[in-house]
């Protein structure tokens, strides 16, 4: 069987949400922080974690923030209390250096206590700087880039087999699209019609060396998903309502979805937003201050050099 | 080196995997555009044969996938592709995962002949090895190959199952049946001891324990058919000196695994594998192993070295 349960009714079109990133309504946040707050949230708890001595990807976890948002708490079918329960949606972080932001993100839905995250980089911890599959929650270990969508096929896969309403998600970084095995895997997912399975990539435009189209080029970008017999869907990846659309909308004759998230890595750090050197960072008091600031203002501060380096 | 040639264990895991499938659904058969499937049946199990096509790393990270979700899939490709193209996947997806996945690894050794080094697998013993939560199993006729299928389907992390190409020579001995883990004891002997896998290497180390008996030696023979975890009981269980014989780059492979086991007893350890070369000539694969230098002449020459001190 190739039908697969999409974790909500599609919406009839691309939606307006204007204030789907505003601040949520006085009634409501007195009883569950909106999306918008936990996004301050989850960006706060990854400058702490870039603030400790191990340091941390920074720019690349910040551009994830909404993308992962989105799906842990708005598409996926899961439960943190059940993070092993084989009726579960999947998510597969294949760009690994994402790990700070999906701990964060797995800290807001539940996983495991948001206390846990002062943990990040301790000697003997489990929380390494790329995900660690011990943590409840964490599907696979990465890191090493160009695993995650081989391992989403067979993900996707399975449920076809066994006839489970899974929905598999993996998410890229765009870097890592210049890995072989991404395309093999969807030349694979395309041709074993498994429209059960999407693809998220983190368009940030960024790799550690400039921007991935001086390094080696991607575009054009939807045309070769396109081309590789992917449903394509373009849509702004800090935008709740754009990707809750296009993440959710019913998948079109067994071809896997592909969603081009255009992001801004380092979003909400004025002074490293779109620079390659937010790629890794290890925060000084004062950096960490100021990012903490600009992340809860939203405004720009005067003066913010974050200290950066290669990975 | 006369033998009769009987079956492949390539093709005696073929018979068992597609027998195997129908009745256990958790079974799925990933092919790599190998052509081992052609023609086959799996009846109910249609469904769970899938070919991924010419793409080893998607071929191993498929696997995982599907192992994750409770599979117990069988990939399928060559020797040296599982174990240096698709390197990197096996080692995350599969060995750190430590996920039950078997990887049927075909044309292991020289077995792939006259297609050059391209496709020989020297390697892969040595790799494979390195990887915790890894088994690795070489049976040496096509007859070890029925133990070592059934016993390996439940067990809980990756499997490395290295298999020849064309039929290979049953082995001239009774020989006691086999547990993953354990040794196979083919032959007694007080004086040396010899520790072979593979098809041909566990022949040759019996002909050349008979040729040493002659002159008033005796060696008995070990088939390691796992080569990891290694039997270490089985070789500190006698104090002789040590032969090893495979079918393998001299580096990396069970010489070595012996020879590092053995190392801090002091023990004499010798090792009779293809030199550090690659085997670029035509040839079958007897042809290439004694080109290669993995001759009873050889293990002979060793076995008079290592009792020599």
């Amino acid at each position: 069987m190739t039908g697969l349960a999409t974790g909500r009714p599609a919406e009839p079109d691309a939606p307006a949400e204007p204030d789907a990133m505003g601040p949520g309504s006085a009634e409501s946040s007195l009883v569950e922080p909106s999306l918008a707050e936990r996004a301050i949230s989850v960006r706060e708890r990854i400058i702490e974690m870039c603030a400790t001595t191990g340091g941390g990807h920074l720019g690349g976890g910040m551009s994830l923030v909404e993308i992962l948002l989105v799906l842990y708490f708005e598409v996926l079918r899961n439960d943190p209390a059940r993070p092993t329960d084989p009726a579960r949606d999947v998510l597969l972080l294949s760009k690994g250096h994402g790990a700070l932001c999906l701990y964060s993100v797995l800290a807001e839905r539940g996983y495991f206590p948001v206390s846990r995250l002062a943990e990040y980089a301790q000697p003997g911890g489990q929380f390494m700087a790329h995900p660690n599959p011990e943590l409840p929650g964490v599907e696979m270990p990465s890191g090493a880039l160009g695993h995650g969508l081989p391992v989403g096929v067979g993900v996707a896969l399975d449920a076809r087999l066994s006839g489970t309403p899974r929905r598999t998600v993996v998410v890229l970084g765009d870097g890592e699209l210049q890995e072989g095995s991404v395309w093999e895997a969807a030349m694979s997912a395309s041709s074993l019609g498994l429209s059960g399975l999407t693809a998220v990539v983190d368009r940030n435009r960024l790799q550690i060396t400039g921007d991935t189209e001086d390094v080696v080029g991607l575009e054009p970008l939807d045309e070769r998903w396109r081309a590789f017999g992917w449903t394509v869907r373009q849509v702004d990846g800090h935008h709740p309502a754009q990707l809750r659309h296009a993440l959710t909308a019913a998948p079109e004759d067994g071809r896997p979805v592909v969603v081009l998230a255009r992001t801004v890595k380092g979003r909400g750090l004025p002074h490293v937003e779109g620079m390659a050197k937010s790629h890794f960072a290890r925060l000084g008091d004062r950096q960490r201050r100021q990012a903490l600031a600009s992340v809860r203002r939203g405004a720009q501060p005067a003066t913010a050099r974050l200290g950066a380096g290669p990975a | 080196m006369t033998s009769t040639l009987t079956l492949s264990s390539r093709e005696t895991y073929r018979d068992l995997l597609v027998q195997a499938m129908p009745a256990d659904d958790r079974l799925v058969c990933l092919d790599s555009d190998t052509g081992l499937f052609l023609g086959q049946d799996f009846g109910t199990a249609a469904a769970r044969y899938v070919n991924l096509g010419i793409a080893e790393q998607n071929l191993l990270g498929t696997a995982a996938g599907l192992a994750r979700c409770g599979r117990i899939p069988f990939v399928n490709t060559m020797a040296t592709f599982a174990s240096t193209r698709a390197l990197e996947s096996v080692k995350i997806d599969l060995a750190y995962a430590n996920l039950p996945v078997r990887i049927a690894a075909t044309h292991g050794g020289l077995s792939a002949g006259n297609l050059g080094p391209t496709h020989h697998s020297l390697e892969d013993l040595a790799i494979m090895r390195l990887l915790p939560n890894m088994t690795v199993l070489v049976p040496a006729q096509a007859s070890a190959t029925v133990e070592l299928f059934e016993q390996c389907l439940d067990l809980p992390g990756p499997v490395y199952l290295r298999l020849g190409r064309s039929a290979t020579p049953d082995l001239p001995v009774d020989a006691p049946p086999i547990r993953i883990g354990q040794a196979q004891p083919l032959r007694d002997g007080d004086d040396l001891l010899l520790v072979a896998c593979g098809p041909y290497p566990v022949l040759l180390a019996l002909q050349a324990a008979e040729s040493l008996a002659a002159a008033g030696i005796e060696a008995a023979v070990l088939n390691m058919h796992t080569v990891k975890p290694l039997d270490e009981a089985a070789l500190t269980a006698t104090g002789a000196p040590v032969v090893t014989v495979e079918e393998h780059w001299r580096s990396g492979g069970l010489g070595s695994a012996v020879a590092e086991a053995l190392g801090e007893t002091g023990r004499r350890v010798l090792r009779v594998g293809v030199a550090d070369r690659f085997v670029s000539m035509a040839g079958d694969q007897q042809f290439l192993l004694e080109q290669a230098g993995v001759t009873v002449e050889a293990i002979q020459s060793a076995a008079l070295r290592a009792l020599k001190r």
